[in-house]
């Protein structure tokens, strides 16, 4: 993952909302048309980065492992 | 249920038992109000000697319980804590002071609003502005720290609590303290209260609405989702209004209120900026408190401890006005509130995105 230039990541985890929003909002306005990953811990900030995605035009693609949420936000 | 119905619904609901609740037995436009409700708890367990304001509320205990139950029920409850728990002690204590100096929660103002109260249109004005003064620190990186999971037992502190509330509420010992005569004396038979509290809890538990996020994300990122709960909570609440004939509009000898259009606004400003920095209105905290957050639950007994203090020392509006020291108090609380947005804003929040925008984002 860290190889990856095309790839950034927004660790979120432990962060209350609406941080994890703010902060996936930065990255996207940051790092225009490149893959973002985003690895939160709570359904709400899943559920919100989701809607936020989604209503700017992005595609989302949530995994869930123990727990956590990995969402990949690509154009 | 899709989202946008579960919210939509969500608010309705809660609309509808804001109204429902007065004609039950609770005073007039205080069908619900957080922030009251936990000043009668204050008062019920004798923290503060206000004697027409002191019953231990079912509503609360039901809040709780119901957001409990769903949240373990749904797989959502987690015991996690951390996140600068005193600071939000205190951001608790500051966002009752403002909501005593206004009368009334967030869901009150809009309960208010829908009764024709046009002095919660000031409350709202102040309510913006404060949540205009949250966003501008969150973009700023306003943060209040990663919280880290805890062992269970700390998320079943809050329940637990409800439980002792109700069960002191039913049996009635002498050392717990019941208005004879004010809004405290006024309310439905226990179990209404406790139901009634237990179906707000459940579904803002899963709709995840809150009267402050629903103005901030409509603000910070264009999304009304959040907002529409407001909106239909407002719109049922007046439909009950008008059908149970409690709508009366106008600024004068509105219920439970006064008509300080300065300190409505201001009260109502420190409110919006202290719960976006704790990341949800009063109730909302109650909500995460009861799925495991220990910080939310820290905020809850800030909360409580900054009703007794308004109270003991005569600090909160009563419909006469807002007495000097609980101006004097208001402006400290703001000027407190603002010492820690700032102090809280992380650095590392840089213009070049070759770096790093912000401390968690990583390249």
């Amino acid at each position: 993952m860290s190889g990856d230039k095309d790839k950034k990541t927004v660790d979120a985890r432990g962060k209350s909302c609406p941080e994890p929003v703010v902060l996936t909002r930065k990255a996207l306005e940051s790092f225009k048309d490149q893959e973002i990953e985003v690895i939160i811990d709570s359904p709400v900030a899943k559920e919100n980065i989701t809607r936020m995605a989604k209503n700017q035009g992005y595609k989302i693609d949530v995994e869930e492992k123990d727990g956590e949420f990995c969402l990949k936000i690509t154009k | 249920m899709n989202e946008k119905r579960l919210i939509a619904l969500s608010g309705a609901v809660i609309g509808f038992l804001g109204v429902l609740l007065v004609y039950l037995g609770n005073a007039a436009n205080y069908g619900i109000c957080v922030a009251c409700f936990i000043r009668d708890i204050a008062g019920g367990l004798g923290l503060h000697r206000a004697e027409v304001v002191q019953y231990l509320r079912p509503e609360v205990a039901g809040f709780i319980l119901g957001a409990f139950l769903i949240a373990l029920f749904m797989g959502e409850f987690r015991a996690r804590g951390g996140s600068s728990p005193l600071i939000r002690f205190i951001i608790g204590f500051i966002v009752i002071v403002g909501a005593l100096v206004f009368l009334g929660c967030p869901l009150r103002m809009v309960l208010r609003l829908a009764a024709g109260d046009l002095n919660a249109l000031l409350g709202l004005a102040g309510f913006i502005a404060g949540i205009y003064l949250g966003i501008f620190f969150l973009r700023k990186g306003f943060s209040l720290g990663r919280y880290h999971n805890l062992s269970s037992s700390n998320g079943y502190v809050l329940p637990v609590l409800a439980v002792i509330l109700l069960i002191l509420v039913a049996v009635k010992p002498a050392f717990i303290f019941f208005s004879e005569s004010g809004p405290g004396s006024m309310y439905p038979p226990i179990v209404v209260s406790l139901i009634a509290g237990a179906i707000i809890g459940l579904l803002v538990q899963r709709s995840r609405l809150c009267m402050a996020g629903g103005i901030r994300d409509l603000i910070l990122i264009k999304d009304p989702h959040l907002f529409y709960g407001t909106l239909s909570l407002f719109v049922l609440a007046l439909v009950g209004n008008l059908a149970f004939g409690y709508f009366d509009l106008g600024f004068v000898d509105q219920p439970i209120a006064h008509n300080d259009g300065l300190w409505n606004f201001i009260g109502m400003l420190v409110v919006g900026l202290g719960s976006i920095l704790l990341g949800g209105c009063p109730l909302r905290q109650i909500i995460m408190g009861s799925e495991g957050d220990s910080d939310a639950g820290i905020t809850f007994l800030g909360m409580l401890t900054g009703a007794a203090f308004m109270h003991n020392f005569g600090l909160a509006a009563s419909p006469d006005g807002v007495p000097q020291n609980g101006q004097i108090a208001t402006v400290l609380a703001l000027i407190a509130l603002l010492a820690i947005a700032f102090k809280n804003v992380e650095v590392g929040i840089t213009s070049k995105p070759s770096k790093s925008v912000a401390s968690g984002i990583k390249k």
